[in-house]
């Protein structure tokens, strides 16, 4: 099943009460165990399409279904307890709460997600492990560096092991070095646990790392690279 | 966990915010419970002194309250004695009650004979040694001593004057009060000059007046409606500290006021008192105060009144205080109100992409309700804890620092008490309703925080 689907979808924004239409006619399918990479320019709706993927924001018009249920009527408790079970979101500015240990940050949506404490506290070393950050576990956000936080952020999404993991420009705010290092991570990690992963970037390196590409501009999809297209090519 | 140790690690992080706000709740609590242990020493002081005056509930024939007062020989009540006994032996009231004594009050016109002088004057005949023991009563360890009445070991004509009758009967020199000022215009003594008629009665027996005579003779009206003359013999004169009781009071021993108004007649009085252990035993002790009397004394026509219906300006000066009190607790509770209001607002602000990344991760709003909510209740908490505290220091450092004043309806300057510790409804209640009032005023902050736009939250710069 795929973890997203989405048809006819229209989003608009109100600016200065003018509507300022966002994405229009977005019909995507983000295929199970993939590596899609939202690519396009700043402002051409990547983040719109994800904040609508990650069912923090509700499309004007058109169906978004998730892991087989449509979201659309679901209320806003159901809707968080949804997104509890079903979503990781890796944000640009990695967004740990600065009052909890990296420890703490990870476990905190697996307790959302409603998991028993013997099997959070394993899953929550595991995952800082995993990101090698185990040494870390009871250091404040603020006590580590920009490539760290991003580390515990993406263990923090990866735990509750959700259908679909949403990375809004993870490598924005990190040098280079470290941006291709938090890349790689992420690409391991969705291989071994299977993960379905979309990652907006205009960054060509992290359009390598794709499965599926797809390619949107001025609130449109312009064009969508399916892994097998992409592996032919290049043969 | 996770809410309230989230609420309290934000708290921890902005300290000097959270200290700021803590600040104005420990003013607050501290404003509250210093004037409310003012007011308590008021009511404390005021309740004192008319318990000891005028004991918790007096039995009076039916209508002196009203029409009664200084007419004894048409208000008296005849079985007092009887009835005093009686009451004693109750095994409901007994062990409530302290003292039981008759008085007998009437109205008279007192007369300085040496100086042609006279004043109408309000009497009171007591029994000394159980007035001395009313005097005793002090279930609020008020910091004054009791006071014993003058009339102690006296004779039995012996009277204790209001310094008002003492100036106007012109007794201060014989008396040795200092301050005491004498009438400039002697041309208009002949306003209070005693009646011709009531000089002769009083002069019938009496020997040549004389320098120093402390004296007085006080005119009554018998029972049988007869002027009737007795003499006086003054000790002291006593500031009551009310100029109108002043001018009017003359005390003395009961059985000689008796003597006075009903003569060979069988004696009367026209209140018993009673004194309970404690104030809040008054309705039960009424209550079977009134059995008592219906079952056995239904025909001497008597009635109870209470303490707060003997003296209306207990209740008075207590509503006015506790006005003044309520008024202070609601502006302070808007105080600590805006003051929460507003901690929480910026803690709003400024947490706002972590309240949009929590809900995108799937916090519930009344999650992120509950986060607001718990820090406005521990701010309230420790506020209202540390606001105690430091009230109830504040007021011991007060109690021992030797400030002396003189309360309302005293004459005397005792030491400034602030009933703060021990008096756990109003520390109770104050901590309470400043925990009450951050929970609340962290509400509509939270309530806000929990509607915030997801999108528009991780927008947040």
């Amino acid at each position: 099943m795929n973890p997203v689907v989405l048809t006819g979808v229209n989003k608009s924004y109100l600016l200065d009460a003018i509507g300022v239409p966002a994405l229009h006619g977005i019909d995507l399918e983000v295929r199970p165990d993939r590596f899609t990479v939202l690519c396009g320019p700043s402002g051409s709706g990547k983040t719109t399409l994800l904040n609508l993927m990650g069912c923090i924001d509700r499309p004007d018009s058109g169906q978004i279904v998730v892991a087989g249920q449509a979201v659309a009527s679901l209320s806003d408790d159901a809707l968080s307890d949804f997104r509890a079970r079903n979503f990781g979101f890796i944000f640009q500015n990695f967004n740990l709460i600065p009052v909890l240990t990296a420890f703490e940050n990870v476990e905190y949506p697996l307790r959302l997600a409603g998991m028993a404490a013997a099997h959070r506290k394993q899953r929550v070393l595991e995952m800082l492990e995993a990101v090698g950050l185990g040494d870390r576990a009871n250091h404040l956000p603020g006590q580590l560096s920009g490539g760290q936080r991003q580390r515990v952020a993406i263990a923090r999404a990866l735990a509750p092991a959700p259908q679909l993991v949403l990375a809004d420009e993870p490598t924005a705010n990190l040098d280079s070095h470290t941006g291709a290092a938090i890349i790689a991570l992420m690409r391991r990690m969705q291989r071994e646990q299977h993960l379905s992963v979309v990652f907006s970037s205009h960054d060509p390196h992290v359009l390598a790392e794709a499965d599926d590409a797809v390619f949107i501009q001025d609130g449109a999809i312009t064009a969508i690279e399916r892994q097998e297209n992409r592996a032919a090519a290049a043969s | 966990m996770r809410s309230l140790s989230i609420a309290l690690r934000n708290l921890l992080r902005n300290r000097r915010r959270s200290l700021t706000t803590l600040l104005a709740m420990i003013v607050g609590a501290l404003a509250i419970l210093l004037f409310g242990g003012f007011s308590q020493s008021i009511k404390n002081g005021l309740e004192t002194g008319f318990v000891r005056t005028s004991g918790h509930l007096q039995i009076q024939h039916r209508g002196y309250y009203l029409f009664g007062s200084g007419n004894p020989a048409a208000y008296g009540i005849r079985d007092y004695l009887r009835i005093i006994e009686r009451v004693k032996r109750d095994p409901a009231l007994g062990p409530m009650l302290t003292v039981v004594t008759p008085i007998l009050q009437m109205g008279g016109i007192g007369g300085n004979f040496a100086a042609e002088r006279s004043k109408t004057v309000f009497a009171t005949g007591y029994i000394v040694g159980e007035q001395n023991l009313l005097h005793e009563w002090n279930d609020y360890r008020f910091p004054i001593k009791p006071r014993r009445s003058a009339l102690t070991d006296s004779g039995p004509d012996a009277a204790v004057i209001g310094m008002g009758v003492a100036r106007i009967l012109e007794l201060c020199a014989p008396l040795d009060i200092v301050d005491c000022p004498l009438p400039e215009d002697t041309s208009t003594r002949d306003g209070a000059r005693m009646p011709a008629d009531i000089a002769a009665l009083a002069g019938h027996d009496q020997p040549a007046a004389h320098q120093g005579d402390t004296r007085i003779e006080l005119l009554v009206a018998t029972a049988q409606g007869l002027p009737n003359v007795g003499e006086l013999h003054v000790l002291k004169a006593e500031s009551l500290g009310i100029k109108e009781l002043d001018d009017v009071y003359v005390a003395m021993h009961l059985a000689n006021a008796q003597q006075l108004v009903f003569g060979r007649e069988p004696h009367q009085a026209t209140a018993i008192v009673l004194q309970l252990r404690h104030t809040g035993q008054i309705p039960a002790a009424r209550a079977q105060l009134q059995r008592l009397l219906d079952r056995e004394f239904a025909d001497d026509k008597l009635e109870i009144q209470d303490f707060g219906t003997l003296n209306p300006t207990f209740g008075q000066t207590i509503t006015f205080f506790d006005t003044v009190f309520t008024f202070i607790a609601l502006l302070i509770g808007v105080i600590v109100l805006f003051t929460v209001g507003n901690t929480m607002s910026t803690a709003v602000v400024e947490r706002t992409v972590e309240i949009g990344t929590l809900r995108a991760m799937g916090l519930r709003r009344g999650g992120i309700r509950s986060l607001f909510v718990f820090e406005g209740l521990i701010l309230g908490a420790v506020g209202a804890v540390m606001g105690v505290l430091v009230a109830i220091v504040a007021a011991e450092l007060i109690n021992h620092g030797g400030v002396y004043w003189t309360p309302p309806g005293r004459v005397d300057r005792i030491p400034l008490t602030l009933y703060v510790w021990g008096e756990t409804r109003s520390l109770v209640g104050c901590a309470l309703g400043l925990i009450l009032v951050a929970t609340v005023s962290a509400w509509w902050p939270a309530r806000r925080a929990a509607r915030l736009n997801i999108v528009e939250a991780l927008r947040h710069v």
